[in-house]
């Protein structure tokens, strides 16, 4: 609020009011921090009154294990029936009987894989998309990493379609009874997009023992809610009169949703299936880490071992396979029927489809007689592991003075100071302020939930490990939001930098989250910094884009009229884009937070210490308790960043009348 | 003048003959809480006061009509007057909170759901305003769907499908999809859809307001032919007081949820009700709406007459010819007797929007 505002707006006096608890509240909390001495339960959460949750729920899932392995081993035989199909088709081969005398079939060729996406891309986008896809399976096969993509590639091709299935099913019974979905469903998705997935690994490996199945259920999890959001989407979307139409026409119930709801909604749901498709081969790759095999595993070892060169390689496997599936998902989700002749035979009406079934099943055939088929051979393999090494080296040699300095700075200078001050931060006194902050914002419903969830963090004695996950969240957070809306603002101004930050964009948005610890790895080793920028490289998109498209959804007659009044273009920016673009930009700082909590935790990996590390450490114990424990202090985190950020969002379009 | 009367009693016969295909009584659709308990406690009587004070909103209000088999009867009214709430509350899109519908004398608001679709599939086809066409099914398969829904089989539908293509003029277009086609092509794929199931009842919900003025033009001269094959019972809204006129045979206008008048596109032009109804008919060519029955004098013994024409039809239809030979026109009713006469003067007066009624009142 501006002093413009508080002086002519009727509220005035209940704003000076709120101004006045905001800094008696501060004032309070300020005096509880500085002299933890008064009330040290309020700083120090006491440790004999920790709520002991892990061990509740430790104790829970022996008890399931015990009485239902029956169903949960039976669970997992069903599952490995498609799971062992698909890995034999595409890595590895089927083979009958034992011995000498077993019956081997080949997987499919690597060459007619590559040939088929070829088609594939051609099929639904032209010579480009052609190209683009044998490209990268080729970079894939050549570069020595076929196996490990294929394993991947088939743990993908049995996890989706169980995602869109369970997906669409979730989706339409939250369409058809909204109370389930107020009630049960959204807090449910909540919870699965914000817990970090190796959290809910725990249990799945618990349950259903350290094969496939659990890291594909996992993996079904955790890529299902954007497929329910876009098919309860796709089915409000359909306009009223489509509906009332499928009434008219005296559809059943079934009839109208199956022949008229979902096919009208069908590129809202092939958004989904997009999504879908790239959160499986984010949870795949991670997932492979844990020993699943696959992309993933190669490129830990490789970091593990300091072998940059391979560790790259493998990453940029990874790079090709996603960019080669989005791009392939996204063009087949654009496709439209066309105009066809009626009595076309099937090759005439699929002839790209017919065509990749041929290659397929020939050179597939033909492997069995021929070896350069079967596998790649090694004599046209490459590697370009050496060169990268070396640029690496380059790097290091000629920059790590200058890398070190900014490195240390940023250390002593802001993060230690931020991590220090936040880590001591009286317990009772965030819960208060949080709290506040939610009834102001929406009311005694909101701050309930966020005092409930911040207290939780602290009830479960993990306080320091969430305020350290905080900060290291919420710095990144900060700094990807800087960097993104400045970037955002440029484009939005400039359709020649649009034009060239929006493909990065779109291809940063493409990559597993793993691949962002890579490269920064190999230039400021491990630890906060490294954690930082990989956060602030994945979580800045959001920023970046939500800003150039609020800025650019401003109504022309707005901006004319702003004109026409005689802004300089400076007023222009301050007093009418950037407030009208302002909720717009903040569903994209949102965004931009819970992707930095998602990556942050990953980044446990490469040695932070917070709730992340406390989730790995839970998961080579196979401590179900712990992990999930943590894990819902890191849910609960997000959760409550994105509420309090969604309530502000809602008070200032309300405030614009824009909804 | 004493042999109107008759006259025009004998022209209201003619229109009175044809049974009632659908009769509403007393229709309300109230939104709020506990707007049914309240309708019921009053037994449908209720005005804009008392709604208010129940904190009510009454999208249709006591609204009663009677649409005549083979008539076009349109409902006219600006945007948020209810006309589309109270056609679907004919066909129970929207279900009523008071009164009763009734299709050929059957109450359709008792009707169970499966009766409902079994009507719906049978005896009623719906055009809508933005087409409504599925985005994913060719022009053919669009059509067909109605059928598909009832489980005609493929080869029987599709050869129904396109004996209603070639009635509305697509023919050579039964495998496009919808967005390749222009939104006039669109809607008559919407018509021929609606029209796949040979429904009795025809509802057209602004069937042609999304269009091009041109195109809405010739989409209302392909509805008059179609109708003048088909003989349906249409029930047609409109926010165009134009179109209603040229298409209508009778009209009914709604205003904040209530039917103001219903009546022939004359009656309302001659005898507007209320000052909104004057408001819309000010500026209709009364040519357009009158017919020669109303502009008539008693025949002159052994006049001299330029031509004939007959008692229904409008004016506008041979003003030019009886001003060009200025010789008064004999008017006839249908079996060729001799019921009146049109002076050119008369029609000229007409034309120049100088009152002539009140000469051929006297």
């Amino acid at each position: 609020m501006t002093v413009a505002d508080t002086r002519t707006s009727p509220r005035a006096t209940a704003i000076s009011g709120w101004t006045l608890i905001w800094v008696a509240a501060v004032a309070c909390v300020a005096i509880l921090y500085m002299l933890p001495g008064i009330a040290p339960w309020a700083a120090k959460y006491p440790s004999d009154a920790v709520i002991p949750i892990a061990d509740w729920i430790s104790a829970f899932m022996v008890w399931l294990k015990t009485n239902f392995t029956w169903l949960t081993r039976g669970i997992t035989d069903i599952f490995n029936v498609p799971l062992q199909w698909a890995i034999s088709l595409f890595a590895k081969g089927w083979k009958f009987g034992y011995g000498p005398d077993a019956l081997v079939l080949p997987r499919l060729s690597w060459i007619g894989v590559c040939t088929a996406f070829a088609l594939a891309g051609y099929a639904f986008g032209g010579i480009r998309l052609a190209a683009l896809a044998a490209g990268c399976m080729i970079y894939i096969a050549l570069f020595g990493q076929w196996d490990s993509a294929m394993l991947t590639l088939a743990l993908i091709a049995i996890s989706v379609p169980l995602c869109v299935v369970f997906g669409l099913l979730i989706g339409i019974l939250a369409f058809r009874k909204p109370w389930i979905d107020r009630a049960i469903i959204q807090p449910m998705l909540d919870l699965m997009q914000t817990m970090p997935t190796f959290a809910y690994l725990i249990p799945m490996l618990l349950l259903f023992g350290n094969s496939p199945v659990s890291g594909m259920l996992a993996t079904a999890i955790f890529a299902m809610p954007p497929m329910v959001r876009s098919t309860v989407l796709a089915l409000k979307r359909v306009p009223h009169e489509i509906d009332d139409f499928g009434e008219m026409v005296g559809c059943t119930q079934r009839q109208k949703l199956l022949k008229v709801l979902l096919p009208s909604g069908r590129p809202t749901l092939m958004v989904g299936v997009n999504q879908v498709i790239m959160l499986a081969l984010n949870m795949v790759i991670l997932s492979s880490m844990i020993g699943a095999g696959g992309l993933g595993y190669d490129v830990l070892l490789a970091l593990r071992a300091l072998k940059i060169g391979q560790g790259m390689e493998a990453g940029l496997a990874i790079v090709a396979l996603a960019i080669v599936l989005d791009r392939l998902s996204q063009a087949a989700a654009r496709q439209r029927p066309t105009a066809h002749m009626p009595d076309q035979t099937f090759l005439q009406r699929y002839p790209m489809l017919t065509a990749a079934m041929a290659v397929l099943a020939v050179t597939t055939l033909m492997s069995h007689f021929v070896p350069a088929f079967a596998s790649v051979p090694g004599a046209i393999k490459m590697s370009t592991a050496p060169w990268w090494k070396a640029v690496v080296d380059w790097v290091n040699i000629h920059f790590f003075d200058a890398i070190e300095a900014f490195r240390t700075f940023l250390l002593l200078y802001i993060l230690n100071p931020m991590r220090d001050f936040l880590v001591g931060f009286p317990w009772l006194g965030m819960v208060f302020l949080v709290g506040l902050a939610g009834y102001r914002l929406s009311g005694p419903r909101l701050a309930a939930i966020v005092v409930v969830m911040t207290a939780f963090c602290a009830a479960t004695g993990l306080w320091e490990k969430s305020m350290a996950t905080l900060y290291l969240c919420g710095v990144s957070a900060l700094v990807a939001a800087l960097f993104g809306i400045a970037l955002g603002i440029a484009a939005s101004r400039s359709d020649r930098f649009a034009a060239f930050l929006m493909p990065i964009c779109d291809t940063l948005q493409t990559l597993p989250s793993f691949c962002f610890i890579i490269p920064v790895v190999m230039l400021f080793r491990v630890g906060d910094v490294t954690a930082m920028i990989a956060t602030v490289l994945f979580a800045i998109v959001p920023a970046i884009r939500y800003t150039n498209h609020g800025i650019r959804q401003i109504p022309e007659n707005l901006i004319e009229a702003a004109t026409v009044s005689g802004c300089t273009p400076r007023q222009m920016f301050w007093r009418v884009q950037l407030p009208l673009a302002l909720p717009e930009i903040m569903l994209g700082l949102n965004q931009t937070v819970l992707l930095a909590l998602s990556m942050v935790i990953i980044c446990a990996m490469i040695g932070t210490r917070d709730l992340g590390q406390e989730v790995f450490i839970a998961l080579a114990k196979a401590d179900a308790g712990r992990g999930l424990t943590a894990g819902f202090a890191i849910a609960f985190i997000g959760i409550v960043a994105d509420r309090l950020l969604r309530a502000s969002t809602d008070r200032l379009q309300s405030r614009l009348g824009l909804v | 003048m004493n042999n109107q009367a008759p006259l025009r009693d004998e022209m209201n016969a003619v229109a009175d003959d044809r049974p009632v295909k659908l009769r509403c009584k007393d229709v309300w659709k109230v939104f709020g809480a506990g707007a049914e308990k309240f309708l019921a406690s009053r037994e449908g009587v209720a005005t804009s006061e008392s709604l208010a004070e129940a904190k009510l909103v009454g999208a249709v209000r006591h609204a009663s009509l009677e649409v005549k088999r083979g008539e076009i009867f349109i409902v006219m009214g600006l945007s948020g007057s209810g006309k589309s709430t109270l056609v679907r509350c004919l066909s129970r899109l929207i279900e009523p909170t008071w009164g009763s519908v009734e299709l050929d004398g059957m109450d359709l608001l008792k009707a169970k759901p499966d009766e409902l679709i079994e009507i719906r599939r049978h005896r009623m086809g719906m055009v809508f305003q933005h087409f409504a066409l599925l985005p994913h099914l060719t022009v053919l398969e669009n059509i067909a769907f109605p059928l598909s829904v009832q489980g005609v089989d493929r080869k029987s539908r599709e050869e129904r499908a396109r004996k209603v293509i070639e009635l509305v003029g697509l023919s050579g277009r039964e495998q496009f999809y919808p967005r390749e086609l222009s939104g006039g092509q669109q809607q008559r794929v919407g018509i021929a859809r609606s029209l796949a199931v040979e429904p009795e009842i025809w509802f057209l919900d602004e069937p042609f307001s999304a269009l091009d003025p041109l195109i809405r033009r010739e989409m209302q001269t392909e509805l008059v032919r179609l109708q003048s094959v088909l003989k349906k019972t249409i029930i047609f809204i409109t926010h165009d007081f134009d179109e209603a006129i040229r298409l209508a045979d009778r009209i009914a206008i709604m205003k904040d949820g209530e039917i103001i008048q219903t009546g022939t596109p004359e009656e309302l032009v001659l005898h507007p009700a209320t000052d909104y109804v004057a408001e819309f008919t000010r500026d209709v060519q009364r040519s357009k709406v009158m017919s020669a029955a109303r502009l008539m004098r008693p025949v002159t013994p052994s006049a001299d007459y330029g031509g004939t024409v007959q008692a229904t039809d409008k004016i506008s239809t041979f003003s030019a010819r009886i001003v060009g030979c200025r010789k008064s026109f004999l008017v006839t009713a249908p079996d060729g007797k001799p019921l009146g006469e049109v002076t050119p003067d008369a029609v000229i007066d007409l034309l120049a929007d100088r009152d002539p009624l009140r000469e051929a009142r006297v």
